[in-house]
């Protein structure tokens, strides 16, 4: 059950303070030439209240590259195997959109669904998740139409929703989040009863994910996925700013003397990610891939592994070089009642 | 852009071409690239100074050439595109059709010819922004150029939207994506961003037109344009050739003088 | 004390031209630095540009391309492409901040034993002179969590 705390406004800086001090690194969104970013945060100065980042914060626990072993040939047959500890520094994440906290849960699943990837784990279990509601949102958000909201405290370890009069209300989630809260207990004062929070954004539903689901069914060989992808160039824009998205292609860079195993982001969008030895290739039309994306992420997903793909952030809408807005995609998708 | 729809019109109903690539509204205040196959259609099309991008690009997909005969809305760098598409036997004749945009007015040019005469009136040239920081870059000290790089190239996720939005990288074989040997590293650390960037790099020189569209696909804002505008320019600068002019290959690093005159060789 | 800064040279070198000379270096009795470690190629135009930069990030502190002299390409325009790209690809890692001090282009004839040895010397030493090239062999660790 979770409790509520406010945060004054003068003491938020006390509050990452004590964060700084107690070793965590602590990341948020900051704009930095002209861009937002996921990056070192040293005064709520920087945080970025409104509007996304253009490339997710997963990177904490899920980076572009990640080296998973080394090894060095040491003459004859011997070979030296050296395992790599998961480099798992205490972070937090500060002022993160609710939206991206809700993201985590989506790549849990994948990481501990049948192995348990112990990198992803060891750097998950040392980041807590201090999400700030959105009281604005932009034309490329769609949480409410995947039954989440601009001020879901889901995934968050600790919410903050900002008061009309200045300072926030935390919504303390989980035990994570207490422990946090136990660093700088000063900065937090009970609260009891009703908040006078700034009402949250609001985002219309452009279409409800449990129909499209539902619809989706009916649909794998609709012409509407050539359609909508006639514009798709295939690159990895989407894939890689994307929050929840997790496929990784390992690489092994060696010479003759030493190696290691490296795990990189991959994107199904591109068309050698299904490409086989021999030549064959399943996906080897845009439309097919286009339709992998959205089937993986709201029919399969959720058939699976009970959880969505997707968390409505938007940030493959903004990020896509030929506009490709995934939620007009999707609230056409779900319109489309018919095959073909 | 009444004449550009109208023309569209004309074009479809009369079955001249199949499909006309061209810009339409996108989210906001952007513009997206549309395939416009039925009359009703033409009313998408957006012709304004936001459709910048290089939708050259299309032509060489295989889902956008089954569709029939192409005709494509084409700013003065399309044009160019074209011309080196089909110097490279990317294209053929026939089955295109440019609506060119120049200086606000639609001519429908069916030829390579024309295209090429057309084109010829544009002044060729990079942006007056984008050459201030050539400029700017050249004028630096070679490890403040390596630290600008190293800066701009850290954000690089090799998501490839540089590569997938040019019209010149068509090769459906692309040497970043040959594994035996993996001469160029996938994974997006510093050495893999690097080689990256220097062999795309390399690949567009005497080849590029100078559109800017993969500065503008970067999704994190690098301005790899300004890479191959590089290469372009040390072309054009030391062998005179330059992509895009003619549908007449004269692809300078294909080619060489007997006396081309090189400073660095003891 | 610590061993002396010894740099390590790479020498891209076409077989009919330069590796034949520099075997006349040898046959000659002339001594040059040993830094160097020759590959041996058929021709200057089967350099790929990035032979460099593999070069420098594989460890080496300078590279050396050399191949036959204009006209006596031994597959007659070999060199010439190769001239071509390196007169763009050098200007090319200048503007991305490779340090064109340490790469050093000639044409070395199967005559000129003593050029080559010469070429080596000089190269060595401005190379020495320079220092490990860390800032790219440092590169292979940049970027990998």
């Amino acid at each position: 059950m979770s409790e509520r705390y406010t945060i004054p406004e003068a003491s938020v800086g006390y509050l990452l303070q004590e964060l700084a001090k107690s070793g965590r690194r602590v990341l948020g969104p900051k704009v930095v030439a002209g861009r937002i970013e996921i990056t070192n945060i040293k005064s709520f100065a920087d945080v970025v209240k409104h509007g996304q980042s253009v490339v997710s914060a997963k990177g904490v626990v899920f980076p572009k590259v990640e080296r998973l072993l080394r090894y060095r040939f040491e003459g004859g047959k011997n070979i030296a195997l050296d395992d790599v500890e998961p480099q798992a520094h205490p972070t937090v994440l500060f002022g993160l959109r609710p939206c991206e906290a809700r993201a985590f849960h989506a790549l849990d699943v994948v990481f501990n669904w049948d192995s348990k990837d112990k990198f992803f784990n060891a750097r998950m279990a040392n980041t807590t998740v201090i999400a700030l509601s959105c009281t604005q949102a932009d034309e490329s958000c769609f949480c409410t139409s995947l039954g989440s909201r601009p001020d879901d405290p889901q995934g968050s370890d600790i919410l903050l929703s900002p008061l009309n009069a200045g300072g926030f209300v935390a919504e303390v989630v989980t035990e994570k989040g207490k422990a946090l809260v136990a660093l700088a207990n000063d900065a937090f004062q009970p609260l009891s009863g009703q908040a006078d929070v700034v009402p949250p954004a609001t985002v219309a539903a452009a279409f409800d994910a449990k129909d499209l689901q539902q619809k989706l069914a009916a649909q794998f060989d609709s012409a509407l996925w050539a359609e909508q992808s006639l514009r798709c160039v295939g690159c990895g824009a989407c894939a890689f700013v994307c929050p929840t998205c997790v496929c990784f292609d390992i690489q092994d860079e060696a010479d003759t003397k030493q190696g290691q195993r490296l795990r990189a982001w991959d994107s199904c969008g591109m068309r050698i990610f299904t490409l086989h030895a021999s030549g064959h290739n399943p996906r080897d039309k845009q439309s097919q891939r286009w339709r992998q994306r959205v089937y993986h992420k709201f029919a399969y997903y959720p058939e699976r592994l009970g959880t969505l793909g997707c968390v409505g952030c938007g940030k493959c809408s903004r990020a896509c070089p030929v506009d490709m807005n995934l939620k007009q995609h999707l609230a056409q998708a779900a319109k489309s009642a018919t095959l073909g | 852009m009444e004449a550009l729809k109208s023309k569209a019109q004309e074009l479809l109903a009369a079955g001249t071409v199949k499909v006309v690539i061209g810009y339409g509204k996108g989210t906001g205040e952007n513009r997206r690239p549309i395939f416009v196959r039925t009359a009703e259609r033409v009313a998408d099309l957006v012709v304004d100074t936001a459709c910048t991008q290089n939708l050259a690009t299309y032509l060489t997909k295989a889902e956008i050439r089954t569709l029939g005969r192409m005709a494509i809305v084409a700013v003065p760098s399309t044009l160019r595109s074209i011309l080196q598409l089909a110097a490279e036997k990317q294209l053929r004749e026939e089955n295109i059709l440019a609506l060119a945009i120049i200086d606000g007015a639609v001519r429908e040019l069916a030829t390579f010819d024309a295209i090429e005469e057309a084109v010829a009136t544009v002044p060729d040239a990079m942006g007056e922004a984008d050459q201030k920081m050539i400029d700017k870059l050249t004028a630096m000290s070679v490890s403040e150029r390596r630290a600008f790089w190293a800066g701009e190239l850290g954000r690089c996720v090799k998501c490839y939207a540089c590569r997938s939005s040019c019209p010149m990288c068509y090769c459906e074989r692309c040497t970043m994506d040959c594994n035996r040997p993996q001469w160029i590293p996938v994974a997006s650390h510093a050495l893999g961003n690097l080689e990256y960037h220097m062999v795309r790099a390399m690949h567009l020189a005497g080849r590029c037109v100078q559109c800017g569209t993969c500065g503008t696909a970067c999704p994190v804002g690098i301005p790899v344009h300004l890479l191959t505008f590089f290469a372009e320019q040390t072309v054009r600068r030391q062998f005179g050739q330059k992509g895009g002019a003619s549908a007449k290959l004269d692809y300078a690093m294909s080619t060489f003088k007997p006396d081309d005159k090189e400073t660095f060789i003891r | 004390m610590a061993d002396p800064f010894e740099p390590k040279m790479t020498a891209f070198v076409c077989n009919w031209c330069t590796y034949a000379g520099a075997d006349l270096t040898g046959t000659s009795r002339i001594k040059y630095q040993s830094n160097v470690r020759v590959i041996r190629l058929p021709c200057t135009g089967r350099i790929d540009f990035m032979m460099v930069m593999k070069a420098f990030s594989r460890g080496s502190d300078g590279v050396i391309i050399s191949g036959c002299h204009p006209n006596d390409c031994h597959y007659t325009s070999g060199n010439y492409h190769a001239r071509r790209r390196w007169m763009v690809f050098r200007d090319l890692m200048d503007f991305m901040g490779i340090d064109l001090r340490r790469v050093t282009f000639s044409w070395v004839s199967a005559a000129e034993g003593a050029k080559w040895a010469e070429l080596v010397n000089d190269a060595t030493n401005t190379v020495r002179a320079l220092g490990p090239y860390t800032e790219v062999q440092q590169l292979a660790a940049v970027g990998i969590e």
